[in-house]
């Protein structure tokens, strides 16, 4: 057997990706060196390949998603897989279905692989437990989103040549972010300097028991960083309850001039958006050279690819 | 800690015209010298010079240095000029009460060189705008410092916190619910969460708000004889307890406004021997007086909270004598005719207190409790001036001139008619006082001659 790029022997050997707490270095690195040359072909005229033809995916959003879902959806098809989104609000979940019912009425139709987005931390592992398939945690509540953490450090390597060492700054609503978490496991693996900036209304519990170095003024914590990553600021906590307004908000916590000052001349803007300009990000600093932003949603696309391949080579034969 | 820029008031619009200050300055001799940071209490001079201290000590006891103003203290009391933490007016929204203007008259001649404000006004004190605001009137208006406290709740309702951060960028120092209790647990954590990244300060009137619902008066046999709806002084420590719980949990700093009875001093000696960031004041109301008081429903002794037994009077006496009280306040609140003289459980809580406040502090030296006047100091100046990170509070060189010269054994009575504050509503009528300020002296300027009263 002629060995080649995509039939050498995977480095990466779960049924499941639903978390990035516990993959390894080289877990990690071999699917980014996979998506970095997805990456790539993805440039070229012809990006479609056969890799999961005759292969079922199942996009299942009980929350409502524009970029991940559709980035999902373009990985899928460009490897040759039946793509089917489901839409929940249409679904029987507004009749009353519990999850593991749906669950249970999805995996008869037999799908390979099922992408989750699920509002509720825990429930993609819930629902991975009752079907036959591979399933891919796209965002459950507050608790994980690997794809966003894998395309980040992919975004990250092809920008600096690595990820080992540099500091990366994680800034704004932690406490609710399934984007922070995944990406202070993946970073810390890659031997990256976490810090993580937030007011403490916005910090969870205990937030060095994470590795990473806490800082509650943003000045203070952006000093040196390689990588700035903003995060999005949901609407419903801006209201006084974890933060007076989003003026104040943006006053302390938002990423203007003057504060990336402090970062390295060459630090990168990265945000997982949607962004709130004028809330988390101040809008010429979104459209600046040094944000890497597109390149982002490129990657994203890459990297679920790469995903994709892997779980479908650990699928069982027929 | 980034604070605050207290409104220096402007001598210009002082009514009295005073001579030109010679180019030496002014030299108070002869003078009793009182420091609560240092623990002096000697003889000496004092020389004010650009409105700051200039110098102090022994030696300028009976040597005035050339080309100066000369004012014989006659022995008298020199000391830092009060501090009052917790004043309320009735600007802006109900000036008929009183303004910062008609306050600032009443703390110059009561000794007060800085008066801080309660943001429970109309509009509240909840955006910068209005802490703005607060400055412009004092800068333009006030005899003396004025410092605000801002909202800790959009209009002090209790639910959103205030823009902590730009608010306290703007002057405010510190952030409080005026005079009602967070009732919302989740409020208060996150408040005293939020503001510990700024490093500011949690004021808390701690008043279960629907325990004390309708009371107006403590609860005990005066009240059941009286047959008014009174409030346990188990709704003050519940609320205190609760704090103390969250201030634990989140590390913020915290200040109980007024504190009342034994079991709330009890709380606040444990929180503070655990080495959590708490502090509490109590009211001169609450050191020199007690519901007996009330009698026959006079309603000037409605305040909030209300007036406890004789008991917690002496405790809290003993907290300030411990040091476990940190400040008294004058809780300076002007209420009109119209709302007092009425049936005792419908009238308004608050009495007037700037113009009293050291007269009636001085009854707790003279008195058996014998608070030594070092002690009264701390509380009255040094300590509010260190909690709210204001200047004065102590004799620095090279500090701001904020001095009143005190006859500790002057008798007077006091005539409600003849206070400065636009409303009357003092409980000290027709009381016997010892001890007056003779003057006081903000940034230099002379804002109060006794001298120069009819």
């Amino acid at each position: 057997m002629a060995p080649s790029n995509t039939s050498s022997a995977s480095g990466f050997n779960r049924r499941h990706l639903l978390t990035c707490e516990g993959l390894t270095a080289s877990e990690i690195t071999w699917l980014l060196d996979l998506a970095d040359k997805t990456a790539d072909t993805n440039r070229q005229v012809h990006k479609k390949s056969a890799l999961l033809s005759g292969r079922t995916l199942i996009n299942l959003f009980f929350e409502a998603s524009t970029r991940t879902q559709s980035s999902f959806e373009l990985a899928g098809k460009r490897l040759g897989a039946d793509v089917m989104n489901m839409n929940v609000s249409a679904s029987s979940v507004q009749k009353g279905e519990t999850l593991i019912d749906t669950a249970m009425t999805l995996n008869a139709m037999r799908p390979d692989i099922i992408v989750v987005r699920h509002h509720a931390a825990g429930a993609v592992e819930l629902l991975s437990q009752k079907v036959d398939c591979s399933v891919i945690n796209a965002g459950d509540g507050a608790h994980q989103h690997p794809t966003q953490a894998l395309l980040d450090a992919l975004t990250i390597r092809r920008a600096k040549g690595r990820v080992a060492g540099l500091v990366v700054a994680i800034c704004g609503d932690v406490l609710h972010s399934r984007v922070a978490r995944s990406n202070i496991n993946v970073l810390n693996a890659l031997g990256a300097r976490v810090r993580i900036i937030a007011p403490s209304t916005l910090l969870p519990p205990q937030p060095a028991r994470f590795g990473v170095e806490v800082f509650t003024d943003m000045w203070a914590g952006l000093e040196g960083a390689d990588i700035v990553m903003m995060l999005r600021l949901q609407n419903e906590r801006m209201q006084g309850s974890y933060i007076p307004s989003s003026r104040e908000f943006f006053h302390f916590f938002g990423l203007d001039q003057e504060k990336l000052d402090r970062a390295k001349p060459d630090a990168l803007i990265m945000h997982p958006g949607p962004m709130n300009r004028g809330v988390e990000i101040a809008s010429t600093i979104a459209d600046h050279s040094r944000s890497v932003i597109r390149e982002q949603v490129e990657m994203g696309v890459a990297v679920r690819m790469a995903v994709l391949e892997a779980l479908a080579r650990n699928l069982p034969k027929p | 800690m980034t604070n605050p820029k207290t409104a220096r008031s402007a001598p210009k619009s002082t009514e009295k015209r005073r001579p030109a200050h010679p180019a030496g300055g002014t030299v108070f001799i002869n003078a009793r010298l009182l420091d609560p940071a240092t623990g002096l209490d000697a003889p000496g001079g004092l020389l004010v010079r650009d409105g700051l201290i200039a110098d102090f000590g022994p030696h300028l006891r009976r040597n005035a240095p050339p080309d100066t103003e000369v004012i014989d203290c006659k022995g008298h009391v020199l000391a830092p000029g009060l501090i009052d933490a917790q004043v309320f007016t009735g600007e802006p929204g109900q000036e008929h009460r009183e303004t910062l203007k008609t306050a600032s008259y009443a703390a110059a001649a009561g000794g007060v060189t800085t008066i801080v404000v309660m943001p429970d006004t109309q509009p509240v004190i909840d955006q910068v705008a209005l802490v703005d605001f607060i400055q412009r009137r004092a800068r333009d208006n006030a005899l003396v410092h004025v410092a605000t406290m801002a909202a800790m709740t959009r209009g002090l309702a209790g639910e959103e916190m205030t823009e902590f951060g730009l608010l306290q960028r703007a002057g405010a120092v510190a952030f409080t619910n005026g005079k009602s209790s967070i009732a919302n647990t989740r409020v208060m954590r996150n408040a005293l969460l939020y503001a510990k990244d700024f490093d500011a300060l949690i004021v808390h009137h701690t008043e279960d708000p629907y325990l004390s619902k309708n009371a107006s008066m403590n609860s005990g046999e005066i009240s059941a004889r009286l047959g008014l709806p009174a409030v346990s002084k188990a709704a003050e420590t519940i609320v205190l307890e609760r704090d103390i719980r969250l201030v634990e949990v989140t590390g913020g700093r915290y200040h109980a406004s007024t504190i009342t009875c034994q079991e709330s001093l009890d709380v606040i000696r444990a929180a503070k021997k655990r080495g959590l960031p708490v502090t509490c004041g109590v009211s001169i109301n609450h050191l020199t007086l007690n519901e007996n008081d009330i009698g026959s429903y006079r309603s000037f002794f409605k305040v909030r909270p209300p007036l406890r037994t004789e008991a917690d009077r002496l405790a809290m006496v003993d907290g300030i004598a411990s040091g476990d009280i940190d400040v008294i306040v004058s809780s300076h609140d002007p209420q009109d005719a119209d709302v007092k003289r009425r049936p005792f459980a419908e009238a308004a809580d608050g009495a007037v207190g700037l113009e009293t406040l050291l007269s009636a502090a001085l009854r707790l030296h003279y008195g058996a409790e014998e608070v030594t006047l070092l002690t009264l100091w701390k509380a009255l100046s040094l300590n509010p001036a260190n909690l709210l990170g204001l200047r004065g509070g102590c004799l620095v060189k090279g500090e701001p001139a904020d001095l009143i010269l005190v006859d500790l054994g002057e008798p007077w009575v006091v005539n409600k008619e003849l206070l400065r504050s636009r409303s009357k509503n003092s409980p000290f009528d027709d009381s016997k006082m010892q001890g007056r300020v003779l003057r006081t002296v903000v940034a230099g300027e002379t804002v109060f001659p006794f001298a120069a009263e009819p």
